[in-house]
């Protein structure tokens, strides 16, 4: 898995690609979370239309990555949520924890 | 139903890049078996958790232990069973992530996935070690997955 990293007006744009599971995917975005956290970033956006499968570890670093930024200050939105991945947020009520914005630009505007 | 062509006995190192390999064995069985994309899709995200279980909480991450995958047809239900070599645990203490003061919590996952996306798991714990869970599917039912409203939303 890859994760793509943009500024765009001033808000972090994440863009993983293809897997977040467990032992790879799920540490990168860890990583990349916390590299926008360390340079200073407050307003991430994590852009998910490129993600195929997400695992528990995945959703998982996905609620780590939003405590994580919102216990430094900072706001994490999802956009481009792929049909199963938005089912996945629906099916473990994370829906209601997360900020899922329709488009990027509506998301960047909105911080 | 015998489909002895789709059936098939996995032996793996307890690494979490093998997950991949029955992954990809897995989703040529279901193809076989004439499974729909979306009911290929959410088995195979039921047993990468019962694997990665397995790897990381059965066998300890330890890659010379084995994980053992098998899959078979009992009539309409594909049957996959996933044993380690662990001690086992108490299924009835596992949390519920969907109350609300372990929506954050970042772990906890793995089973609520396998409940959800499977007809059945079941759990047997062997004498002298190891670990089955065993997940059943009929291959006609799909996912319930809450319905989209218009606007794309839930």
């Amino acid at each position: 898995m890859k994760i793509g990293v943009r500024q765009r007006q001033g808000v972090t744009v994440l863009e993983p690609k293809g897997k977040i599971t467990i032992g790879s995917g799920d540490i990168a975005l860890r990583d990349s979370v916390i590299e926008a956290l360390d340079s200073g970033s407050r307003k991430i956006l994590i852009n998910l239309k490129d993600v195929s499968t997400i695992d528990s570890s995945g959703i998982g670093e996905l609620v780590a990555a939003y405590t994580t930024v919102t216990n430094r200050g900072g706001k994490l939105k999802l956009v481009g949520l792929p049909p199963k991945v938005s089912d996945i947020l629906q099916i473990t009520q994370l829906v209601t924890v997360f900020e899922v914005m329709e488009s990027e630009e509506e998301a960047v505007d909105s911080f | 139903m015998s489909r002895p062509e789709c059936q098939f006995h996995l032996a793996l190192g307890s690494r979490f890049e093998n997950i991949e390999l029955v992954q990809v064995v897995l989703d040529e069985s279901l193809r076989r078996l004439a499974c729909d994309d979306d009911t290929r899709y959410w088995v195979g995200i039921a047993v990468r958790e019962a694997v990665a279980n397995a790897i990381k909480h059965g066998n300890h991450l330890d890659p010379g232990k084995k994980v053992e995958i098998d899959l078979r047809v009992e009539g309409e239900d594909l049957i996959i069973s996933v044993l380690d070599e662990g001690n086992g645990f108490d299924p009835g203490r596992v949390a519920d992530p969907l109350q609300p003061e372990n929506l954050l919590k970042p772990d906890g996952r793995g089973i609520f996935y396998m409940g959800k996306f499977m007809d059945g798991v079941e759990y047997r714990f062997r004498d002298g070690g190891g670990t089955e869970v065993t997940l059943r599917k009929r291959i006609t039912s799909g996912v319930a997955i809450p319905e989209r409203n218009q606007e794309g939303e839930r």
